[in-house]
Order: C-alpha cells, then structure tokens, then sequence
C-alpha cells in the first residue's frame, strides 16, 4: 500500500475503533469509585497470610502462577536475545577499546555502585513488607553492577560479570520457582499453596513462601537482565560485521562504537 | 493423589526442563541436551494423558485451585484455576506430543547450534510448550494472557533463530509487532471485563454477567480480545504475519506454529465465548456466529487463492494453514457440538498432517538448499519415501476418507450445511485448492511431473511485473537463496526425519479410524460448548453428567464429499501441472490480493486495526449500545 | 470529569497504533509499540483508582485504611515485565534487522512479498 493508502484505511478504522472504545468506557464504573469486589478480598487474603505489601501477596501467593509464567516470558526473553544477538559466522570480536572517564564520573560511580548494589538487595529483600520485590530489586541490582561500565569502560564490567554464573543464576531463578511449586504438590497441597510458617506480620520473614518466590524471582531477575543487556552491549562494542557484509552499513549497525 | 494435582505440572515440568537445559546446556553434549528435551517435553505428555484418563473416571472436569485459593461459596476467590476438559487436556496432549516429534525430528538440526549453547533451542521448545500447554488449560483471564505472551516471546525469537539470513529476522519482527500489538488488545478487553464485574475467572466472569443485560462494554471487551485470538490464529485480515513468519522460521519451529499455535487462536475464542460470553448477559449468538462464519470464510477463501498461487513451498504450507484456519472458525462459528466436535478432529489431524508436511519441506531445504517448486522441479526424483508421504500429506489436506482430517472435515461440514449449503462447498473448495497446490508442488518436486516450469516471470514470479509495476521479475522469495539448517547439504536423510514425518500420517489416519476418539470428540464438544457446565463444574464443584454428545462418526455423505473434494484436488494439480506457468487472467485478478501482502509492517498494523474495526461492525448489531 | 482517565487510555492505544501505522523507522516501531502498551497500565490503574485511596501496603498503615484495587497494581506491575521483555527481543532482531538489510526504514524492506 502506499503511504497515503494505508494512513486512509487505519483512520477508517480507527474511528470505529474510537467509537467502540468510549461507548465501552461509558459503559465502566464510576472513576475512583469503592466497587472493588476483587481488591478487597485480596487485601483481606493478604491479612491472612501475614503479608503487609497486598500487591506482593497478589504477586507471589494469591496469582502466584501468574508471576511464574511472567518470569518464564523474562526467561525465555533473556535466552530468545542471547540466541538472536549471538557472534555469527563471519563476525569477529574485538577487544574493547579502553576508555578515558572523567574523575568525578569515575568517583562517582564507585561510590554509587555498593549503594546501588545494596539497595537493589534490600528491595527484593522486603517485597513482602514493602513496595518493590524481586522484579524491582532485581533490576536494580543489574544495574547496579552496570554502573561500571559507567564509572570505567566495558573491560571492567567484563570483568566482574563473566557471563556464566550469571546464566546459571537465571536458569536457577526459574528452576528455583518451579521447585518450589512442586515441592509444595509432593506435600500434598496444591500448586505453589503458601505452606511455608506465615511469621509476624511486617517483619522480614512473615508472607511463607511470598519470600522465597521473591528471592528466586529476584535472583533471576538479576542475572537475567545482566545477560540481556549482555547480549545488547557485546554487539554495540565488540562484535564487528565482517567488512563487506552484505551490503550492509558499517559497524555502527549496532548503534554506534560503545562507550567513549 | 488426586489427578487435579498434576495438572499444574503438564505446565511447569517443560519450564523446568528449559532451565536445566538453559543451565546445563553448555557443558552437556548435544545428544544430552537433545534427550533431556525430550525426556522433559514426553513427561508432560504423559502427564496431560493421565489426567485427561483420570478425568475420564472421575468426571470429566479437572479442576484445580493454584495455590490452594478454593474460592468460597458464591466462587468469590483470589486464586488462579486450571480447569482441564476433554478438548483442552486433548490439545496440551497433543500439543507435547507434537513437540516430542519436533525435537526428535531436530536431531540432525541446526548442527552448529549456537557456541556453548546447544541446550537454548531444545530450550526454547519446552518454554514454547509450557505457554502452549498453560494457555489451553487456565480458566482466568489475565493468565491465559500470560501464557498467550508467553507463546508469543518464544514464537518470535525461535522465528528469527537464524539470524544469519536477512528474511527470517524479517518474518520474525512482523510477527512481534502484530502479535503484539494483539495481546495489548485482548489486554485491554481483559481490563473492560475486570472492571465491570470485578473478577477475572473465565467462570466469575461468565457468571457476573449472565446477570446482566448485554451493553457496548461487554461488546467492546469480546471484540477487543477476540482480536488478540484471531490474530494468533491468522484470520483474515489479522492473518499477513503468518506467512511471512511460517516461510522463514526453521522448520522443526513451523512444525509447531502451523500445528498447534495458530488453532490455539480458534481454540482461544471458542473458549472464552463459551465460558464468558455465551450466558443471557453475554454476546447474542446470532453476532458470535455472523462475526466468526464470515471472518472464516474470507480466511479460508483467501489461504486457498493465495497458497495455490506460491512456489515456495513453505509459504504455500502457510498460507494453507491460513485457509484450514478459516474453516476451523466457521466449525467453531457455528455453535453446535457437531461444529466443534468436528473442528477437534479436524485440528488434531491437520496439525499432523501440517507438521508432516513442513518435516518433508524440511528433508528438500537441507538437501538441495532450496524450496522453490520450480528450481526443484523433477530433483526429488531420488527421494521417492519423502516424495511419497508428501503426496500423501497433499490428499490429506485434500479431505481424503480415511485420513482424520477428512472425518473432521465431514462431520464439521455438514453441521456447516444446516447454516447454509453454500458452507458446505466452501469446506469443499478450500480443501481441494489448498490440498490441489501440494499436490501439485509434490508430483512437480518428486515426480518431475507435466513441463519443466522455466522459473522466471511464472505464476509463482510476480505477475505484476508484467503490469509494468515496480516489482522485479522474480522476488527474493522465489530466488531459492535459501540455507539448509543443518551443518552441511544432506547425503543421507537420518532415519528421525523420516520417521516422525511417517509418525505423523500414521496419526493424522488412527484419527480418521479409531472409533473412541469420535466418540469422545462428540462428548468432549458436548461439554465444551455448554455455558452452564463449565460454570458449574469450576464455582460449585459439580461433576456434569451430560447425556454425551452426537458422535463424531464417517456417514455416507461424508465420504463422497471427502471423496469429491480429493478429486477437485488431484484435478487441480493435474490441470496446474500441465499448464505451462503463464500469467492468465486469474494472475491479473489476484495481483492486487498479492500485492496486500506487503512485508511492509505499517501495512500489517493498519489491517489489524480494519480487522478491529470489521469485528465491531459485524458483531454490534443486536447489541444494545448504551449502558 | 470522570470519563477522563478511561478516554486517555483509549487515546494512548490509538496514538501508538498510528504511531506503529506511519513509522519510517523499525526502532521508532517498537517504540510505539510500547507506548500503545502503555494504554493498558493507565486503563487498568485508572480501574483500580479509589477515590482518596493509598498504596496497599500495610508495613504503616492501619489494617482499616482506604487502599486503591492491589490487583490491578499486581496485573500492572506483570504487564510492565512483559512489555519491557518484548521491547528487548523486538530490539534485538531489529539490531540484527539493520545488520542483514542495511536499514531499518520499512519502506526498504522488500524481501518478503506476495
């Protein structure tokens, strides 16, 4: 179609779209409105095993499955980008190139990545209590160790993170989930029941299985977002198209030389 | 232990499997990691038909409650139900055993896997598995939208698993996006529904709004997630990423998207119209039916035009099952139990035929490095077993008695005819076109059948090009670049790459053949195609003793027309055979059918949203709009 | 007025799906593509609003405080994961997209047609 063709077709359907979409919101509660038949028996549930942070309890122990099939999609992601951005025939590697940081960026960054490092820890750590959890903490933590990459160059962040450990640790955060649910059906409950001893409410250790299913979901979440950025990071600064390839543009497919 | 208990595992034993392959991958030998993929993708199958016989004893609703989270009376809970019945415990057992097939069909793929990584393919089967597997057995809304994102995730990278070559990453990104830009829809649907009646279980939900009138939200939600289905499932005109995808993902990959993921799609919307919309509250039959029987018909109509018109035989497989797909929703648009209990079998034994169909493209792209029906036109000479179940597959999908696929087709087809006899030879056409345009590509491939096709400028080359457009004489798709997936060009066919395809048949036949599985089709239709029973079994935890429903058995009208479609077919390839490839007339009235079929993703994104839009007009009336 | 948040989410879908429509650029695509996404999290938040409610986390809150839906912010927080995994494999086969074609203006891309 040409540019105009298509512009026509998808404002013709929009407009349909846009006239189903009010007449439905017409159709909706009032907005900020107390009918939230769902929400209050969740946060009664959450009450009930100990778990002061009600999303947590929806997260990990109410729709627990849920958060299993989201960390398999992060899972399967981290593996899906490790596949497709992989070194291919013909492409080489090369060493990165040293770079020259500012002192203040350098001070900086070494002073940020423990405190970064720390806090991305104790969020996962208090999800039950808390806002945040084992996605939010998790991602901190990878970013954390990133800051490195900030604060010197790529040869430092390679090497404190070499890549296995980290793709054991994802794989291990999913298995880690899965364990837990089938342990839980060898005990003769159902799927992922919260048959762990609930705690004190708003301590660390109240919530069951809330805090296990955290750290393992944490734990992958961490790794797996190192890997991931992993894969994006090693085609921007170390792998190279081989020349001629292709007909493609230069090296800079990929976004450029790295850092500088 | 209660067989409920296992159902969740038929879901999380792959997801494990996938980490210990992810994990362990790189330091096993490929045979281990091979094995270990199908230890794990074989014990949720076992699993799927332990349960599915358990259900057969103790009623057949499995019902299980994640977490322990048994709602109290009333069915107000917070947990998250699986609720296992005959079709989706038939489907996820399916679904596994297809997989087994795959990954032992794949031996011999991929020969480099990627460095250090030869668990991540094996891997990403068993993830593709577990999202398939959960998606047919939830019975809550925002699940069944995980696991359709789950799918997905896999589905688009194990796509552009081979990201050596330029069309594959292509195929892979149009499939992203548009299915993507799908589960944002049914996501919103899923919000509407969670809004009006505050909870999320197909059940609660189907049950909140019986008690209520029909109204532009309940309109919006069901086209807003039937969108996400159709779009899964190809239907016109969601359907231009399936093409694209199907033609470069890795063959043992298309086994499984043409197989199986595509009809979750249908199964999706059938699915969630019985349990949620079919009640007083819910969508008037009459707009269910007119919306999917004539979204089924443009799908199958046009699959059929445009896989008669491809000499890519991957793509042409593809838009065949674009086209099984279309008659699959008019079976399911119908809503009578024959409808469905037709459509079952007529899925399960097309997946088969379909994945056997794609394993023998697979054995002709690893040895002569190309799929292109006229550069290979007489070569397959020597490969006469491949040839043969090729051809076979061809008459399958013709609707050939007794192939499974044919009892399907005649049990589906003649509920169809009490609709409309027009149907009737809908489901007739389309089985001869698109089982004609195998056949054709497999006598020309294996048997050097009619004229040596010159290859340049013919059907399967563009026929614009003779209307002085801007496209080349032959596209890229037809310049048999192609790379065989394996290490080197094959010598030998390994014995697995036979084998499963011949498996395959051997099914796609027993479905045609063993009595109990049309019987069972019959009651299992009965069961999911009753509003009240699925209500009843997951809230109130009462075992449904239906009367059983009409069984899906071969009569005399079902034969012959099974019979009279294979002939269409088989006459369709003889008369394409001989025909030396010239544009005609029909080329000039399809080119601008092709030419919609752009590659271009703005183009494919701007029909989702027309197919948004078509949904709404076809099923909005009879509604009443205002709250 | 109270349509509001509800008409701002119908927006956002639209306005990334036009987005998605017009765009000249793959990664510019994917963008859009989460901006439509982000019509769900305002949709489903917007639900889940209580007038004058808080975060549902009781660690400093009594057992009897006014809290907005916990389950749509659980249903948004899986969303948010979700999107962002699609974000990065859809970006990766565009960075390899650029690597095989050249470009990443889908005008250019021709390989697929018919």
């Amino acid at each position: 179609m040409t540019r105009r063709g298509r512009l026509v077709l998808f404002l013709a359907a929009a407009a349909v779209v846009a006239v189903l979409l009010v007449a439905a919101f017409l159709g909706l509660p009032q907005f900020g409105g107390s009918h939230h038949p769902y929400g209050d028996r969740a946060v009664r549930a959450a009450f009930a095993h100990h778990t002061a942070n009600a999303v947590a309890a929806v997260n990990f122990d109410q729709r627990a499955f849920d958060t299993l099939g989201e960390e398999s999609i992060l899972f399967a992601a981290v593996l899906g980008a490790m596949v497709l951005l992989r070194q291919t025939t013909g492409e080489r590697r090369r060493p990165p190139r040293r770079a020259r940081v500012s002192p203040p960026i350098r001070r900086l960054g070494m002073v940020m990545l423990p405190v970064a490092l720390l806090v991305g820890l104790y969020v996962v750590a208090h999800g039950q209590i808390t806002p945040g959890g084992g996605f939010q903490g998790g991602v901190v933590v990878a970013t954390a160790l990133h800051l490195l990459y900030v604060a010197a160059d790529y040869g430092a962040l390679e090497r404190i993170r070499p890549l296995s450990p980290y793709e054991i640790g994802d794989a291990a955060g999913e298995a880690a989930y899965v364990v837990t649910g089938i342990s839980t059906v060898l005990a003769g409950s159902a799927f992922l029941t919260n048959v762990l001893p609930l705690g004190t409410f708003g301590t660390l250790t109240s919530g069951g299985t809330v805090v296990l299913l955290n750290a393992a979901v944490g734990m992958e979440v961490a790794c797996g977002v190192v890997v991931l950025l992993a894969s994006f990071l090693d085609q921007a600064v170390e792998i190279e198209a081989p020349p001629g390839n292709n007909g493609a543009g230069p090296a800079e497919a990929a976004g450029g030389g790295g850092n500088a | 232990m209660n067989v409920s208990r296992l159902l969740p595992l038929v879901v999380v034993v792959p997801m494990l499997g996938a980490a210990v392959l992810a994990a362990g991958g790189r330091r096993l030998p490929r045979i281990a990691s091979d094995s270990l993929g199908v230890f794990f993708a074989a014990v949720s199958a076992v699993l799927s038909a332990v349960v599915l016989a358990g259900g057969t004893h103790e009623g057949p609703y499995v019902v299980e409650w994640l977490g322990g989270w048994r709602p109290g009376a009333g069915g107000q809970g917070v947990g998250i139900v699986l609720a296992g019945e005959p079709v989706s415990l038939g489907l996820t057992a399916f679904t596994s055993l297809l997989v087994v097939a795959v990954l032992v069909y794949s031996w011999r793929y991929f020969e480099e896997p990627p460095r250090r990584r030869t668990g991540s393919f094996p891997a990403l089967i068993l993830l593709f598995q577990a999202g398939m597997c959960g998606f047919c057995l939830t019975g809550d809304l925002f699940n069944s939208f995980v696991f359709f994102e789950l799918m997905g995730v896999v589905a688009y990278a194990l796509t552009g698993f081979r990201v050596e070559e330029p069309r594959p990453v292509q195929g892979a990104l149009a499939f992203g996006i548009v299915n993507s830009l799908g589960g944002y829809a049914m996501l919103m649907g899923i919000a509407l529904l969670y809004a009006r009646t505050g909870e999320l279980g197909f059940a609660q939900v189907g049950r909140a709004l019986d008690g209520q009138r029909a109204d532009a939200l309940v309109l919006a939600a069901f086209v807003l997630l039937a969108a996400g289905l159709l779009v899964k499932a190809a239907a016109v005109p969601f359907h231009f990423w399936l093409p694209d995808a199907h033609a470069v993902a890795p063959t043992p990959v298309c086994m499984l998207l043409s197989g199986v993921m595509v009809e979750l799609g249908v199964f999706g919307v059938a699915r969630l119209y019985w349990t949620i919309f079919a009640g007083p509250g819910g969508l008037p039959p009459e707009a269910f039916t007119r919306a999917l029987v004539t979204v089924g018909v443009l799908t199958a109509l046009l699959g059929a035009v445009m896989s008669w018109r491809q000499r890519h035989v991957k793509r042409l497989l593809a838009f065949s099952t674009v086209s099984h797909t279309g008659l699959f929703l008019i079976g399911v648009g119908l809503l009578t139990p024959e409808g469905v209990a037709g459509t079952s079998l007529y899925v399960l034994a097309h997946g088969a035929v379909k994945a056997a169909l794609f394993a023998c493209t697979g054995i002709l792209l690893d040895r002569y490095a190309s799929v292109d029906e006229h550069e290979l036109y007489g070569r397959a000479r020597e490969l006469p077993f491949t040839g043969a179940m090729f051809v076979l597959g061809g008459l399958a999908v013709c609707g050939m008695p007794p192939f499974g696929t044919s009892l399907g087709k005649a049990v589906a087809e003649e509920a169809a005819g009490h609709t409309g006899h027009w149907l009737t030879a809908v489901f007739v056409l389309v089985s001869a076109l698109t089982g004609g345009a195998i056949l054709r590509a497999g006598v020309r491939i294996f048997a050097g059948a009619g004229p040596r096709p010159d290859g340049t400028g013919g059907p399967g080359g563009q026929p614009d090009a003779q209307e002085g457009t801007q496209e080349p004489v032959t596209g890229p798709l037809t310049d048999g670049g192609e790379q065989p997936e394996t290490a080197g060009r094959l010598r030998r066919i390994p014995g697995p790459m036979l084998v499963v395809p011949a498996g395959l048949l051997a099914a796609a036949l027993a479905a045609g053949l063993v009595p109990q599985l049309g019987d069972g089709a019959g009651d299992a239709a009965h069961l999911f195609a009753t509003h009240d029973l699925y209500e009843a079994a997951v809230l109130d935890g009462v075992t449904p003793h239906p009367e059983g429903g009409p069984p899906a058995h071969w009569n005399t009208a079902g034969v012959l027309l099974g019979l009279l479609s294979t002939a269409l077919g088989v006459g369709i390839a003889v008369l394409g055979v001989r025909r030396r490839p010239y544009p005609g007339i029909g080329d000039r009235l399809l080119a601008p059918l092709r030419r919609l079929q752009s590659g271009h993703i703005g183009d494919y994104v701007a029909w989702t949203v027309a197919g948004l839009a078509l949904v709404t007009l076809l099923t909005a009336p009879g509604t009443h709009m205002l709250p | 007025m109270t349509l509001l948040p509800y008409l701002v989410a119908g927006w956002i879908f639209l306005i990334g799906v036009y987005g998605l429509v017009t765009s000249r650029n793959l990664i510019h695509t994917v963008g859009c593509l989460s901006v439509t996404q982000s019509s769900t999290y305002v949709l489903l938040l917007a639900i889940g609003y209580r007038d004058g409610g808080t975060a549902p986390v009781y660690a400093a809150l009594p057992k009897d405080a006014r809290v907005v839906d916990p389950v749509v912010q659980a249903l948004t927080l899986t969303d948010i994961v979700v999107g962002a995994t699609v974000t990065a494999l859809l970006l990766a086969l565009v960075t390899q997209l650029h690597k095989r074609h050249g470009t990443v203006d889908p005008d250019e891309l021709l390989a697929l047609k018919g």
